[in-house]
Formats: C-alpha cells, structure tokens, sequence
C-alpha cells in the first residue's frame, strides 16, 4: 500500500474486508495541504477506527454523537476562528467530516443544514451506503426503491423499499454553498479531484459519495469497486459537481448499461428480477432516465441561480 | 461607601451577561429560549459592541448548541451556553457526552418546567431531570450568586474537568431586578485565568482521538473514574470559592446555614425560595422559636456529609423540592433522606411552586408550624396547590 496514504488513518481499522470507506477517507485526506482535524459522526467508520485504546487515527479527530458530526464541526472550526483571532493558533488547518447517509440524510440532516447555512469552513463527506449498515442494514432516506432492507423486507406482499430516495445534492444545493459534488469511491481520480478543490474552498463544502457495502447490498468482498462502476455505468450514480451553481458532469456514458446489469449483482435486489417485479424495474429504469436528463438540462442551462 | 461603581441592580440575567463578559470566553453557541434569553441577548450586545471577544454561533437548535460546544471546548476553547426546560431536556443526550469526554464547558440555566402542558414558568424540573449527567449543578439564589457562581463555576468546572451548570429559578430570579456588588474587569480575568488543555483537539503535532468505542473491558472502569472526579468537586469547590472570597471577600461554603446551629427546626430547600425563607425564619425567631434553614447551593455533587453535620442536632427538618419524581419521592427530599440516614430526627417533604405558582411566606410559615407541633406526614404535602 501506498505509505503516504496510510499516514492520516492507519492500518489496523477494523472495516469489513471489502469496504470501500478506508479509501475514501484516505484519498480525501490525502489531497489536504495543511493539517486536517477530522469530525466524525457514530457509524461504520466510527465503531471499527477508534476500539479504546487504540485507533487508527494519525490527525486529531473527534466523534461526539450520531445526529451532531455537522454541528461538532461548527463547533471546532468556530473555536479554531476565535483562537487564531486572539492569538493563540497560528497553523493553517482544514476540518472534514465523514458521515454516512444516515447520518447525514436522516438525523443530522438538521445539524447539516444549520452548518451550512452560517457558512463554516468544513467539508462534508457523506460516504453513501444507502442504509443503516452499522446496525446490520435498516432502510434510510438514501435507500433505493426495491432494496431488501431489514425494516423494508421483500417479501410474498412486498417489493422491499416503495420510497425513492431523497435528493441530497439538490437539498445541499439549495443552501448556496459553492462547492459539492457527487462521487463514487470506485472512481478514485475523480473523487481525490474533487475533494482538492472541495479542500480548497472557502466556506462549506460537500461531497456525497457512493460507498458500496457487500454486507447489506450482499456481494462478494472483492467487488465493491466493480458494483461502483456499474452504478455509473447504468446512469444510477452519475458522477457531478455544482461550482457556484453551475451543473458540471463528469462522465458521460456513451452506452449507458441497462439497471438490470447493476441489479443482478447484489441480493438487496435478487427478487427484482422475477417476472413479478419486471413493471417495477421498468419504472427505476424510467426513473434513472428522466433524473439523467435533468442533470443534461441543468448542465446545459449553465448558471442556474443568481 | 466601598467598590461604590461596583455595586449595580441587575437582574440575574444580566448578571450573568456582566460574569461572562469580563471573563470573555472563546466560544458562545447559543439558542434562544424563554426565560434563557436575555442572558445571551445581553451577553451577544457586549460581543457586538466589543466588549467581550467571543465567537457568536447561532446555532440552529440547543441540540446543536452544545454539540457544538462539545466540539468548541474539546478543540480547546473556553465555551459557554445558556439554556432552559426543553432545551436542556433537547441537550440531555449531549449533556452526557460532554461529562464522558471531562470538557469543562460552563452553562447557564435559568430553571423552568417542563412540557406537557407547556409552562414558561419557574421550577426545577428541568435540572432536576438533568442530575445525573455527569455535570457539576451549582444553584444561585440571586443576582449576587448568580454573578458570583459564573466567575467561580467556570474556574470550577476548569480545575475539575467537568462541565457545570450555573442555576438560577427562571424569572423569579433571571427576570428580577436585585442589588448586587460586581468584581472589576481585570480581578475577574485574572480569577479565572487563561483555559489551558493539555490534550486540545486542535493540537495538530500531537493528535488526540476524542470520543472513542469503549466495550465491557473499559467501559466500567471510565465510568468509576468520572465518578471519582465527581467527588472531587466537593473539595475543589471549597479551594475555588475560598480563592473566590480573597478577591470578594464573599464567603459561599457548599452549603449555607442560617441561623441553623442551634436550631430545633430546620428548612432545606434550594434557590430563590431561601431570601423569602430567610425572612419567616427571622419572624419565627422573635416569636421564641428556635428556627434555621440549609441552603443547598452545589446539587451535584451533593454535600451529603455537610448536610448532615449542619440538621444533626435538629429534632425534625422539612424538605422543599421545586420538582415531582414521579412514581418516586422528590428529588431534594431523596438526598436529605440519604444525607441524615444515621441521624435520630424526622424528615418532611413538601413540593411547591411547580410552572411558576407563587409561594408565599404564609406557606413557609406553615411548613414550620408542621415541624414545631410534630405534624410530620408520611408523604410529600404540596404548598399552595388546589388539592385539599
């Protein structure tokens, strides 16, 4: 392994194997030029990088609770303004979050909105597993329509999740920062671009990232980075920035694969592909379509707000 | 007249603004509530006009008050909040997270009732509800207190690496104008000092993990060693406040006895309550009684050896909570009833003033008449409340 790379979080975290999350953190971080202070909210990454007395954290870092990584963050990067205005720190710092989607769509969405509403100099990285993995694979506001969960069973009077998934990036949008991103972990150039200039801007920053989990989405260990690259692929996961309110897409996929391909490859699926469920994935395929072509308008129609 | 343009008449909000302005802490997140408010509307006008150096954040809720506190005062930031009733119970996930990592973050609260049916109004439950989170909980009586326990709280809190509450009753107190003697500037500044952490977050050649997993192997133990630093308190608020009093030459023991030494009959209860009890003590007196009553000033820890040294020689003593435990016995009344377990006396429990009711002299009176003719109930009397 890539020994700069391992500098900021260690090895002897204990992920799963095949979990994408180590590389997020690590490629985002490493793309810091100064000194990074890292908040964390309760969840994968938190329980399997700091088993006192150990951790695997080289950078000062901070968990506090689920629902607060975003306010915690305000309240460190407030704390570093106040000391460097009186005198007493003169290092250059930046602050990052991680948080996955529970932590970021559902219970700490307020906390997230109040941090970037007031304009604090984070960034925010949701690393997208599109559930509750930690608690062993519960529906959340990011899981997609059809998914198996643990709360939203498929089963003989169900089709699993009914409740597309929120849109986050518009949500984050709307709060008029001037950077975020959509990224996918299997694209890790892409990501370490985009987490440079989400680094370099001033004021918050956000970067939704997908982070295939092959526990709860059930595949073998070895693909998480193969099942990325089909959710971008199939137009599922596009890849995209919004700089100062401009749409800019990354990867546009001249044969787009059918979902069916991304699908099959994941048992939180499996029983899309009965003959049962063939309207349903038409209707994701449909829906996958329509939201591609909104982000090809929004792109084309430049500057979007003022 | 000594210290003249020190002597001010201010209410307990105000004098809380005045404590925190002169010791100019790092880091204010704040979220407005009633009877809260003035104390951060005050102390935000000071920051706005230069007079304190703060970092204002307008937090979007209290949850998010003192998570951000937690990550301020970790970063090592002086950090200070102010909250009430629901505000408080919205905290209470935190509040235990912010005695768990031993931050030393300072808050003000001006004790209100609790939701439902809502009341803005004055009583304990809120802080009572909060008495186990692992923070130190010092009660004021008055502008004067709540002034002084703000300077002394902070440098508390600091040398016992743990949180604490500054109480003051919500309106009764926070909202009343009253006379008090304020410190300058500079004694106050230099009472406190400079926040020194060791293990600061934003110590980026030394990096500090904060908040870790702890499992069945660690987990105990970290639990008894708060416990421990609980404890110490009571010795470090009694070096604190004996500092306190060189520079004030205000003296505030862990407890306050009126005219308890001698007393047959003793009242103990917390907050405002004790400036009106004072005065039915003193009419009692001349009547030939012999009265006294025990302030309690720091809840947690609690002084249960002080307590008990000061209504030993009593022959009954009646105890007057702010609060219900329901399905329980007071929460007051539940310490005292711990704190005199080997001593030979009668103990009475009466709840009073729930969601603001007026308590009136006449009620205290009558409290000491159930003590002096032995008409000890068993149970938990209410003063002033329609249920006879």
């Amino acid at each position: 392994m890539n020994k700069k790379l391992t500098e900021k979080f260690y090895p002897g975290h204990a992920t799963c194997a095949g979990c994408g999350i180590p590389a997020i953190v690590r490629h985002v971080l490493d793309e810091a030029d100064c000194p990074v202070v890292v908040i964390n909210a309760t969840g994968c990454l938190e329980v399997t990088s700091t088993l006192y007395p150990y951790s695997a954290w080289k950078v000062p870092y901070i968990h506090n609770a689920f629902e607060n990584a975003a306010a915690t963050a305000a309240g460190v990067e407030t704390a570093y303004r106040a000391l460097k205005k009186k005198g007493k720190i003169k290092d250059k710092m930046k602050f990052v979050v991680f948080a996955g989607d529970g932590g970021t769509f559902d219970i700490g969405l307020q906390a997230l909105s109040g941090m970037l509403e007031r304009g604090h100099d984070v960034l925010y990285v949701a690393y997208d597993n599109e559930g509750y993995m930690n608690t062993g694979g519960q529906r959340s506001s990011a899981t997609p329509v059809g998914a198996d969960m643990e709360t939203t069973p498929a089963g003989k009077k169900s089709s699993g999740n009914k409740l597309p998934r929120k849109d986050m990036m518009e949500i984050v949008k709307s709060h008029h920062i001037k950077y975020l991103a959509q990224a996918n972990v299997a694209y890790i150039e892409d990501l370490r671009k985009k987490a440079r200039k989400a680094l370099e801007t001033e004021g918050p920053s956000f970067l939704l990232v997908l982070q295939p989990c092959t526990n709860v989405w059930k595949f073998p260990t070895s693909d998480y980075v193969k099942i990325g690259k089909l959710a971008t692929e199939t137009n599922y996961w596009p890849l995209y920035e919004i700089e100062d309110g401009r749409y800019i897409l990354n990867l546009k996929i001249e044969k787009p694969k059918k979902i069916e391909e991304y699908l099959k490859t994941q048992k939180r699926f499996g029983h899309l592909l009965s003959p049962k469920n063939k309207e349903l994935v038409k209707n994701i395929q449909e829906n996958i379509n329509r939201e591609w072509e909104g982000l090809i308008e929004r792109e084309n129609g430049g500057i979007v707000e003022q | 007249m000594k210290n003249n343009k020190y002597k001010k008449a201010l209410t307990g909000g105000a004098a809380a603004a005045e404590a925190l302005r002169q010791i100019n802490p790092d880091v204010a997140p704040v979220y407005p509530i009633t009877p809260q408010t003035p104390i951060i509307e005050t102390f935000a006008k000071f920051c706005a006009d230069g007079k304190a150096r703060t970092e204002i954040m307008t937090a979007e809720s209290e949850h998010s008050a003192i998570s951000a506190a937690v990550g301020s005062q970790a970063a090592g930031a002086r950090t200070v909040t102010a909250t009430s009733s629901q505000g408080l119970a919205l905290m209470n996930e935190i509040l235990y997270i912010a005695s768990g990592m031993r931050l030393p973050i300072v808050m003000l609260i001006s004790a209100r009732a609790l939701s439902a049916p809502i009341n803005i109004h004055g009583d304990h439950s809120d802080v009572m509800g909060a008495r186990d989170t692992g923070w130190i909980q010092l009660f004021s009586e008055n502008s004067q207190e709540v002034y002084d326990n703000t300077i002394i709280g902070t440098k508390l809190a600091e040398r016992s690496e743990l949180p604490i509450m500054v109480i003051m009753d919500g309106f009764t107190t926070s909202h009343s104008v009253e006379n008090l003697e304020m410190l300058p500037d500079g004694t106050v500044r230099k009472f406190v000092g400079r926040y020194k952490n060791k293990e600061a977050l934003l110590n980026v050649k030394k990096p500090h993990t904060f908040g870790p997993v702890s499992l069945p192997d660690s987990y105990f133990e970290l639990k008894i060693d708060q416990d421990e630093a609980m404890k110490e308190v009571l010795k470090n608020y009694e070096e604190t406040a004996g500092e306190f009093k060189e520079v004030s030459g205000r003296d505030y023991e862990l407890i306050e006895e009126y005219r308890a030494k001698d007393a047959d009959h003793i009242l103990v209860l917390i907050g405002s309550t004790a400036g009106t009890a004072k005065d039915v003590v003193d009419n009692i007196r001349e009547k030939g009684e012999k009265v006294g009553l025990v302030k309690i000033k720091l809840f947690r820890p609690f002084p249960y050896k002080e307590v008990a040294v000061a209504v030993s020689k009593a022959k009954s003593i009646a105890v007057m909570d702010r609060s219900i435990s329901f399905g329980s016995v007071p929460p007051l009344y539940s310490e005292i009833i711990n704190s005199v377990k080997d001593c030979d006396l009668r103990v009475a429990s009466y709840v009073y003033a729930l969601g603001g009711r007026d308590i009136f002299t006449k009620d205290i009176e009558r409290v000491f008449e159930d003590l002096i003719s032995g008409n000890i109930s068993d149970k938990t009397e209410y003063l002033n409340a329609k249920t006879q």
